[in-house]
């Protein structure tokens, strides 16, 4: 069967149709799960959850990301699985890091074969890009993974939470500890909804002020050594980039955003965590001083020059469901109008969510194709490195979503006739900023007219594509094995993709 | 021996290494080989026949580079050899 982007979709599964089918189905959820624990809940180790829960083979174990490429709470969780020779494990993380490499041994051993992510990259990823993975991947999104959880399509059976401060009651947040890493967002729904629920913290504390992981729902709260490694936290494209190529593609997206009449006072965006990206921020933070306007908020995964921002007034509040440095860390812990918010509140298609009200976003791109189809799931070569994140959710809820991307990176040209993989599609898709020109998506006629004049460079996407193959060559195709591995999933669980070993 | 070297390992560059060899020898590496690998052999074949040279020992470890800058490396490992 092949879905409406036709992208082969695998038996039994439903085909993506449209970014907004999902409002023809209703919400469904199921219960929300309190902890019956009224006793003593401190556990001396990991070891002794597994006994204690009767953690056994064929069970799904959730985990939240936000420790990073510092997270050291899946390998001791890992290590235990092994350990202990269990079988057909499911994983269900928010996403994975390279850091976590106990996960490799887990895959090839078939302690663990099936896996949840809305991001995957490292040598887990590898290893599943290359089939040794012996059940399915599913790639998710942020929002779709919190709609996932609620409606029981992911179905958790013990939730390890990665708590930085936690009271013996599991009362916690994210703020404080040796491993503070700010929001929690994306443990929230692993928190509500899954059967059993354990706190792993390295930071003992007798109250927490306000507690984002609540007691009332926590079976076992365990003290470990460490939990996270703080330089980890702080990892990936979390700097302004120092690349012309890149500065020029940022400061034309500014303009290009200004022309459009998004900068006004009283906007709202989310510009992620990309050198890129970033960058914009920087071009735009400069339009807004000379203009003197105020942005009603920011969004998303939220970084130092966020929280300057809003430190200096430029933006009235952020929403935050990740913190990707430490900076960000002290401001949500410090600054009242840093609001921690949930993956469900950030990006659930069925919530009145954030990324709805998103003027713009700015995102990146591995490929995207002559529809303004974009992957950012696998490399060319069909290795997993990334996945959605909140690319779908955003670009889906924000009324004018932008990519940015160089023509080319290390020779291999990023627009495709076709791409390897799709997981965001090209409807929820409007422009595309390179240093060579800008495409508007001709579905965006509105953008266009309001373009009328412009000075910028606007092209149609094909005349960026035929200019980059002018110096690239055209790349050799590359024979796809038939063998399927996984899937990439829509916020609505259908079937935007197909994901094959490498 | 003669031997003659140019480029980076940077991203978008290619690093040449050029030997003198009494056989035509060329060995390439690169980030992009499954895409790229049969032009990039081009680019060499086509730069060494304008220099007029049968027997050379090429070696190309490739970040992605483009064909001039392949062709300008390669030239300049080429003559940094002869020099040397």
């Amino acid at each position: 069967m092949k879905n409406s982007l036709g992208r082969f979709v695998p038996e039994g599964f439903k085909p993506f149709l449209g970014s907004k089918e999902y409002l023809k189905h209703p919400r469904t959820t199921e219960k929300v799960i309190f902890s019956g624990n009224e006793g003593n809940k401190l556990l001396n180790s990991i070891s002794e959850v597994f006994d204690r829960l009767q953690i056994t083979d064929s069970m799904t174990l959730s985990f939240h990301h936000h420790l990073r490429n510092g997270d050291l709470v899946l390998n001791l969780v890992c290590e235990e699985i092994r350990k202990r020779g269990l079988k057909n494990m499911t994983i269900a993380a928010s996403s994975l890091f390279p850091n976590q490499r106990v996960l490799i041994d887990c895959i090839e051993n078939g302690n663990v074969t099936n896996i949840y992510a809305s991001y995957f990259n490292g040598g887990a990823a590898k290893a599943v890009s290359e089939g040794k993975l012996r059940g399915m991947l599913y790639m998710d999104t942020h929002g779709g993974r919190s709609r996932a959880i609620e409606s029981g399509d992911i179905k958790i059976d013990v939730a390890f939470i990665a708590l930085p401060a936690s009271t013996r009651e599991g009362n916690g947040n994210g703020y404080f500890g040796p491993s503070a890493c700010g929001s929690l967002g994306y443990a929230i729904a692993d928190m509500l909804y899954a059967k059993k629920k354990v706190v792993v913290t390295d930071h003992l504390v007798d109250s927490v002020q306000k507690p984002v992981i609540k007691a009332q729902h926590i079976d076992y709260v365990v003290v470990v050594n460490k939990i996270g490694d703080s330089g980890g936290i702080e990892s990936g494209t979390t700097r302004i980039t120092r690349d012309p190529v890149g500065l020029k593609i940022a400061e034309k997206t500014a303009v290009l955003l200004d022309e459009l009449g998004l900068l006004e006072d009283g906007f709202s965006m989310q510009t992620g965590a990309g050198g890129t990206t970033l960058a914009v921020t920087r071009f735009i933070k400069n339009i807004m001083l000379k203009k003197n306007i105020k942005a009603r908020f920011a969004s998303g995964g939220i970084t130092r020059y966020h929280a300057e921002m809003l430190a200096e007034g430029l933006i009235e509040k952020i929403y935050d469901v990740q913190c990707f440095d430490l900076a960000a860390v002290k401001s949500i812990s410090e600054n009242p109008n840093h609001i921690e918010i949930s993956a469900s509140q950030y990006a659930n298609p069925y919530e009145d969510a954030v990324v709805n009200k998103l003027d713009f976003v700015v995102l990146g791109a591995t490929e995207i194709d002559l529809n303004f189809n974009v992957n950012v799931t696998t490399a060319s070569t069909g290795l997993i490195m990334g996945g959605s994140g909140g690319h779908s959710d955003t670009a889906a809820g924000a009324k004018v979503t932008v990519i940015v991307t160089p023509l080319m990176k290390s020779r291999l040209p990023i627009i495709r006739p076709e791409i390897t993989t799709v997981t965001t599609p090209g409807e929820d898709v409007d422009v595309l900023v390179t240093e060579r020109g800008i495409a508007i998506n001709p579905r965006r006629v509105d953008l266009l007219e309001k373009l009328q004049g412009s000075k910028l460079k606007l092209v149609p996407i094909e005349e960026l594509f035929r200019l980059a193959l002018s110096y690239t060559g055209v790349p050799e195709e590359k024979k796809r094995s038939g063998r399927v591995i996984g899937v990439v999933r829509y916020r609505d669980q259908t079937i935007i993709d197909t994901l094959y070993q490498m | 021996m003669k031997i003659g070297i140019a480029g980076s390992l940077e991203s978008s560059d290619c690093l040449v290494r050029a030997e003198a060899s009494d056989k035509l020898e060329i060995q390439i590496e690169s980030t992009v080989f499954e895409f790229f690998g049969n032009q990039i052999r081009k680019v060499i074949l086509s730069t060494l026949e304008e220099l007029g040279i049968k027997a050379i020992k090429i070696h190309v470890n490739d970040k992605g580079a483009l064909d001039y800058t392949i062709r300008s490396r390669l030239l300049a490992a080429a003559r940094r050899m002869e020099a040397s």
